[in-house]
Parts: structure tokens; C-alpha cells; sequence
């Protein structure tokens, strides 16, 4: 697939704000821009509003292992209905601090999508106005997708 | 020329029969399951009582949604951690007397999901009369099993169940299911309640195997 386009929009990007792209990665016909944390609702906003990415197609966290720096990551798909191309955006966090500024009022698609993160990951959005767990129930411990996290949970569940 | 006028010909009119005898000879004949489908176990709960099987042969074909209608709950399928609080409640709704069947390898042991998403076997959240083991069973193992219940339930005695109710078992809090939203009411509750608790067991729940 011809990834032309999307590289014209990255540079656009580069050319308004050199800090906003920190990594690019073109693999498979799928272009990567590794934006950095504070910037990802500018740059959200931006891709939105100029260039027409009007769709969040998902947003998903994933976990490189305990001892990686940075150990989160979340990624961001999103997808233009104008000229039909998607674009993956990633925030790479660390462990202790492992905040990220939310993009619900960019894209409302984005609350469960962050919640599902915050549940799986126990990545922080700041700003969400509603973070709770959504998949698993609320008294649930611990981040069931991290990668140090047992398998069959911290304890047995048991009513009685 | 029927059946009664042969009785009436052949018994006394009055008969001594034990109590126990009548009461639980009504109660197997006529078990009403709550429909507890969860996963594909469901499916063959769905055959047993089709044509082909006729649940209704036994007794037990009328299933229904309201727990409240209900004396058996057959659980069908996985019981996931999110579920279980739902499960128990529902079978706190259930009015006695009530029993449970727990149908196929996942409600019975948790199955082949052994991880921290499924609850590893229904009895961790309620008391189970019969297991059905397999994956899934076949609707012929579940008919057995309604069988063996109607025979647990023959050699029961009214005295093991009261329906009486007892202050303590109707104590609940807010299940962990439930959405707490930061600045509300629910989330005072949920602070100060124990992490234990939907209900404590209810008396028949220490009554003694049959």
C-alpha cells in the first residue's frame, strides 16, 4: 500500500512543530508516529481538525514487560471517512509514571476505549471525566493484562 | 371406566402416608428450572427440553426467566468473575426450597479457563446438589442428573427446610459489580462495607447431605 500520503501529513506535522513527531516507522504499509506524551492531544486535534482524521478507531495499551523503560505503551488508531487512510499514533510510558493526557474531547469514541486501557493496563489518562474499570468488575485487583500479572489472579474467588 | 374407579375399588378411602412422602413427591414432580445459560452448556439446556429429549417427561420443562418462579437454577456454562455476584443474587431471589445443578466441566471446576476471569467452579458462590460433568454434557446427562435430583429430593425431610426467614440472611451490600462514581452516594457505601459479602448462608446451606 502506498504510504506517500500519510508521510506528507507527518511532515506537515514536523514542519508545525518539530517536537510533535519524536519517531517514524513505516512497516507493512502502516505508518507509526511515535508522538511524545505531552503533545498527543495537540498533535490528536491537529490530525483531526487539518487533516481529517475524523474516526478513533481504537485505543489500546500494551505492556513490553517489567523490565523494559519504557515499559507502557499506547497506541492510537485512527482512520479519516474523507481520503481513507489510517494512521497509528504511540506514547511510549514509563512505569512510574505512567500518565497520559486523555483525548475525549477530541474524539468521544476515546472514553471507553481509555477505560478498557486504564483497566487492562492501569495506564492513567488525566483529564478522562469518568476513569473506572469497565471490563472487569470494580473491586477487582490489580491490571489483568500487565505482564506481571499472575495468570489466575492474586487469590482464588470464593464467596464462602 | 378409568383409572379412579379401579383405586376406588381397590384402596380404603382414607390412607396414612408420612408426610415427608407427599410433600417431597409434589416437589420433584413438578421442578421448575431458572434458566441460567452462560455459554454453550446452554445450547444442549435448550435440547434437553426440545422434542427430541422432552424434558417434560420428568417433570421439569418449565423453565423460567424470574427466579422467583423457580426451584432449580440449572448453572450452564462459565461463571465469570463479573457474573458471579449476579448469580448469587439470583439465587437469593430464588424461594425455597431451591436447588442447584451445575452443568459441565466449567461451572463445576472452572474447565479448561483457569485464569483469573472465570470463578473456578459455581459452589465458590453457591451450594450445588449435582454436578454434570463433560463439555458439553449431553442433554441425556442432564436429564439424568434431573433424575438424581428428583431422587435427593425424595429422600430429603421438610424439617431440614424452613422457609422461614432469618434476619441475617437478607443483610447485602452493594455487589462489586456495581459502577461507583467518584462524588456519589454508592461511594460512601462501598467504603465502609467489607469485601465480603452479598449474603451470609443461609440456614439450609448448613443442612446436612442426603
Amino acid at each position: 500500500m502506498n504510504t506517500g500520503k500519510l508521510h506528507e501529513f507527518v511532515e506537515k506535522l514536523k514542519a508545525e512543530n518539530a517536537v510533535w513527531v519524536a519517531d517514524v516507522k513505516d512497516a507493512r504499509g502502516e505508518v507509526t508516529v511515535t508522538v511524545p506524551r505531552e503533545s498527543i492531544a495537540q498533535v490528536c486535534r491537529v490530525l483531526k481538525t487539518e487533516y481529517a482524521f475524523d474516526m478513533l478507531a481504537d485505543v489500546c495499551g500494551a505492556d513490553r514487560g517489567p523490565e523494559e523503560e519504557p515499559r507502557f505503551e499506547v497506541n492510537y488508531h485512527l482512520f479519516s471517512t474523507v481520503h481513507h487512510s489510517r494512521l497509528r499514533l504511540k506514547v511510549l510510558l514509563s512505569e512510574d509514571e505512567p500518565n497520559v493526557p486523555t483525548v475525549v474531547m477530541i474524539w468521544k469514541a476515546a472514553d471507553w476505549h481509555e477505560r478498557e486501557t486504564y483497566d487492562m493496563f492501569g495506564v492513567i489518562f488525566d483529564g478522562h471525566p469518568d476513569l473506572r474499570r469497565i471490563l472487569l468488575p470494580s473491586d477487582f485487583d490489580g491490571h489483568a493484562l500487565r505482564k506481571d500479572y499472575p495468570l489466575r489472579g492474586y487469590e482464588p474467588y470464593s464467596l464462602t | 371406566m378409568g383409572l379412579e374407579n379401579t383405586l376406588f375399588e381397590s384402596l380404603p378411602d382414607v390412607i396414612t402416608v408420612k408426610l415427608d412422602a407427599v410433600v417431597n413427591w409434589a416437589r420433584k414432580s413438578s421442578l421448575w428450572p431458572a434458566t441460567f445459560g452462560l455459554a454453550c452448556c446452554a445450547i444442549e439446556m435448550m435440547n434437553t427440553v426440545s422434542s427430541r429429549n422432552d424434558l417434560s417427561r420428568f417433570g421439569a420443562e418449565t423453565f423460567r426467566a424470574s427466579p422467583r418462579q423457580a426451584d432449580v437454577m440449572i448453572v450452564s456454562g462459565r461463571v465469570s468473575r463479573k457474573m458471579a455476584p449476579a448469580l448469587r443474587r439470583i439465587y437469593d431471589q430464588m424461594p425455597e426450597p431451591k436447588w442447584v445443578i451445575s452443568m459441565g466441566a466449567c461451572a463445576t471446576s472452572g474447565g479448561v479457563f483457569d485464569n483469573y476471569a472465570i470463578v473456578q467452579g459455581v459452589d465458590k458462590i453457591v451450594p450445588v446438589d449435582v454436578y454434570i460433568p463433560g463439555c458439553p454434557p449431553r442433554p441425556e446427562m442432564l436429564i439424568h442428573a434431573i433424575m438424581m435430583l428428583q431422587e435427593k429430593v425424595m429422600n430429603e425431610s421438610v424439617r431440614d427446610r424452613r422457609d422461614t426467614y432469618e434476619t441475617e440472611s437478607r443483610q447485602s451490600i452493594v455487589p462489586g459489580t456495581l459502577p461507583v462514581t467518584v462524588g456519589t452516594a454508592l461511594e460512601e457505601t462501598s467504603k465502609t462495607a467489607s469485601t465480603r459479602p452479598y449474603t451470609i448462608a443461609s440456614r439450609h446451606e448448613k443442612r446436612r447431605s442426603s
